[in-house]
């Protein structure tokens, strides 16, 4: 029993299991069982255990489907580049601007501080704030800057968009922070020594050192976005459709077999995407 | 011996216990066993008020344990948990699905002590004798059932109702008049190009869909059979108009709870939507004017009922009724016309009413003093009148009633591809 429990092999086991367990139970079987229902039927009140591709062909031959996976995709994309440039900037100051690192931390801390609230009242209070007669618009106007309210501020895409930067760009600095804080300096000032601009230092050494932790923030955002459904339905005032919104619409009408479909699609979608991106960068071999 | 400790006095306690109760024995066994009893209510929040409850208990001495639940919840619940309640408070439409599966019993119609003063909507379906009958689910036509056991609809009062009446109010668009400037007389100006960009209807397709049909009549662009049950095509022309009013930018948003469409009202970004009587109220009490416009079209109307459970009987069922006569009997009536509802035995709801109240709520005329919610909040001081008028002016002007259409599946499809455009 002792020299069992020595093995190295054992012991891996033995610590691998709690984690293992969790995500078996709360990971694993939940999409198990929501790729079995996505092959269900529903009537009106009841779902029906079937083996059927209905909510499949239903999905994919629907323009709809297209239409809402095409936004949920651009949404994702405008978001992305958008919290990385901002992201990379904030991280790059923090980490190389600012020398000492009590102020470092300090700052650090300090972006963070709006996410001690919750998600969704960050969120909403953007709306008086963007409406027809809220302050934004009051400001410009009493600015002289627009003589009419600007109708596109609120319940628009560009809502949506920076409701979504606003709720999800530290998610971008901190990973970025944490790999741009691992860089060895002297590396950069063996680039300045060998005559680099402070340009061709950012583009040929921080840059691909830095790559790990922006694959990390881009894996967040991406998710996190197109996972989302409350920001687009508050932000767009309804007017807008994402996946998310299509699953729970159906969700609110009892076609859970069409949600668990729509669901997987989407899981898949989200695999490939990420499968993608790793592709390109090896996070571990990086990190 | 050691059990046989009984003290004189404790001897003589129970002796005289003993003899009270096998002289009065009925009533005491009764008022405790009432007592245990436990009503279990689920609905929608309109009706499923704690107040109701308190006073339940005061009353009628059992429990009445609520459960509020939105529309769609409650219809899946009463088709597919029939175990989980005793008394399922919901509307007609939703009646119309859950009937047929047997989960609700019929109601004995000569053990209701107010049968005969519930307003005719819900029992021949006509308010007054020459009243036209509306489009939709209206309520008679899934109120009534052949007997007991029964999962039939009948259309005549064969003395067996699948649901009481409880609640019921007439809808329409709601307005801010000071932003618009001049009166408002149809449904279709939803759609004016003049609200473009202000402009709001609910996301909840069963309801949203016939607000649509009631514009695209009144624009003269489609008329319908029944815009209670549309045919394919019906649904098809109706959606595609206002999709194309959407991608003209008509509506500044689609609203989903009753408080979305009070923020939109209130804050002026939107001065014309579909909305429900009680968020008139609510933008009202912020002191921003908002009428709950009458249109020459008509109105759209709903009902809700309470039904009982098919696993209810003995002792509970006997309670089930008191609490159903004892809704009619005035208090709940008074309670739900104080807030804008209609309550389905109004002469009984007069008696909890002041005469001023009445004359507002129910008679269309001008408020005498401040008239206040049940909760206390000022709705209307001297001299103003109901939006809409009187009961009649307002429920014998209903165009059609809230409905499940045979299409619904492909209507909610539809629904879906409109918010995606």
């Amino acid at each position: 029993m002792q020299r069992l429990l020595k093995s190295p092999h054992v012991t891996g086991w033995l610590l691998a299991s709690p984690v293992a367990l969790v995500l078996a139970v709360f990971l694993i079987l939940p999409i198990v069982m929501i790729a079995v229902i996505s092959f269900w039927t529903a009537t009106e009140f009841a779902i029906v255990p079937a083996f059927s591709f209905e909510n499949y062909q239903f999905l994919f031959g629907s323009s709809v489907t297209y239409r809402v996976f095409l936004n949920t995709f651009r949404y994702a994309a405008i978001t992305w580049a958008i919290t990385l440039a901002l992201g990379f900037t904030i991280a790059y100051f923090l980490a190389f601007h600012v020398r000492s690192q009590t102020w470092q931390m300090v700052l650090f801390l300090l972006c963070t501080i709006p996410f001690l609230t919750s998600n969704i009242i960050r969120m909403i209070s953007w709306i008086p704030f963007l409406g027809r007669n809220g302050i934004a618009n009051s400001a410009l106007m009493s600015w002289g800057l627009i003589d009419a309210p600007l109708e596109w501020l609120l319940f628009s895409d560009f809502a949506v968009i920076l409701a979504f930067v606003h709720l999800y760009t530290l998610f971008m600095v901190v990973p970025i922070f944490n790999t741009m804080m691992r860089i060895d300096r002297s590396l950069l000032e063996a680039a300045s020594d060998a005559g680099a601009s402070g340009f061709q230092t950012l583009v040929n050494v921080i840059i691909p050192l830095t790559k790990p932790g922006i694959m990390i923030g881009t894996i967040f955002v991406v998710t996190l976005v197109m996972g989302d459904f409350i920001t687009v339905r508050f932000m767009s005032g309804s007017q807008s459709a994402n996946v998310g919104r299509l699953i729970s619409n159906d969700i609110a009408l009892l076609q859970y077999p069409s949600a668990a479909a729509t669901a997987m699609v989407l899981l898949v979608t989200v695999l490939i995407v990420i499968g993608a991106l790793l592709r390109l960068v090896d996070i571990r071999k990086e990190l | 011996m050691s059990k046989m400790r009984y003290s004189r006095r404790s001897l003589l306690k129970t002796g005289a216990a003993a003899v009270a109760a096998s002289a009065f024995p009925a009533p005491m066994i009764w008022a405790q066993e009432i007592k245990d009893i436990t009503l279990r209510q689920f609905g929608t929040g309109v009706s499923n008020l704690n107040d109701v409850a308190v006073k339940v208990k005061e009353d009628l001495g059992f429990t009445l344990e609520m459960t509020a639940l939105d529309s769609d919840a409650v219809t899946q619940r009463a088709a597919t948990q029939p175990g989980s309640f005793d008394i399922a408070d919901i509307e007609y439409w939703i009646c119309k699905k859950v009937w047929p599966t047997g989960n609700l019993q019929a109601m004995d119609t000569s053990r209701i002590t107010n049968y005969d003063k519930i307003v005719g909507i819900f029992r021949d379906g006509k308010l007054t004798p020459d009243s036209v009958i509306a489009q939709g689910t209206a309520p008679h036509t899934v109120g009534f059932t052949s007997g007991p056991g029964g999962t039939d609809f009948v259309q005549e009062e064969s003395g067996w109702m699948t649901l009481i009446p409880t609640i019921y109010n007439a809808d329409t668009l709601g307005i801010r008049p000071d932003l618009i400037g001049r009166p408002i007389d149809t449904w279709a100006e939803l759609l004016n190009p003049e609200f473009r960009g202000k402009a709001s209807i609910l996301d909840i397709s069963s309801i949203g869909i016939m607000d649509m049909a009631m514009v695209c009549e009144a624009m003269g662009e489609i008329s319908y059979g029944d815009k209670g049950n549309m045919t394919r095509d019906e649904i098809d022309r109706t959606i595609a108009i206002f999709t194309d009013a959407k991608r003209a930018g008509q509506f500044r948003a689609f609203w989903k709870t009753f408080d979305e469409s009070v923020n939109l009202m209130a804050s002026g970004e939107v001065v014309i939507q579909s909305m429900w009587s009680p968020a008139i109220t609510a933008v009202k009490a912020r002191g921003i004017p908002c009428v709950y416009q009458p249109l020459k079209e008509g109105y759209r109307s709903w009902g809700g009922g309470i039904g009982l459970s098919s696993g209810l009987s003995g002792m509970p069922l006997d309670a089930a009724y008191d609490y159903i006569n004892w809704y009619l009997s005035g208090w709940v009536g008074g309670y739900l016309m104080r807030q804008g509802y209609y309550s389905a035995v109004p002469e009984t709801s007069k008696q909890f009413m002041s005469a001023d109240e009445w004359g507002y709520w129910f008679e269309g005329k001008p408020a005498q003093g401040d008239i206040t919610s049940p909760t206390g909040e000022k709705l209307a001081g001297p001299g103003d009148v109901r939006d809409g008028g009187s009961f009649e002016e307002r429920m014998g002007r209903v165009a059609c009633w809230n409905s499940v259409m045979d299409e619904n599946q492909y209507m909610v499809r539809k629904w879906n591809e409109f918010i995606a455009a």
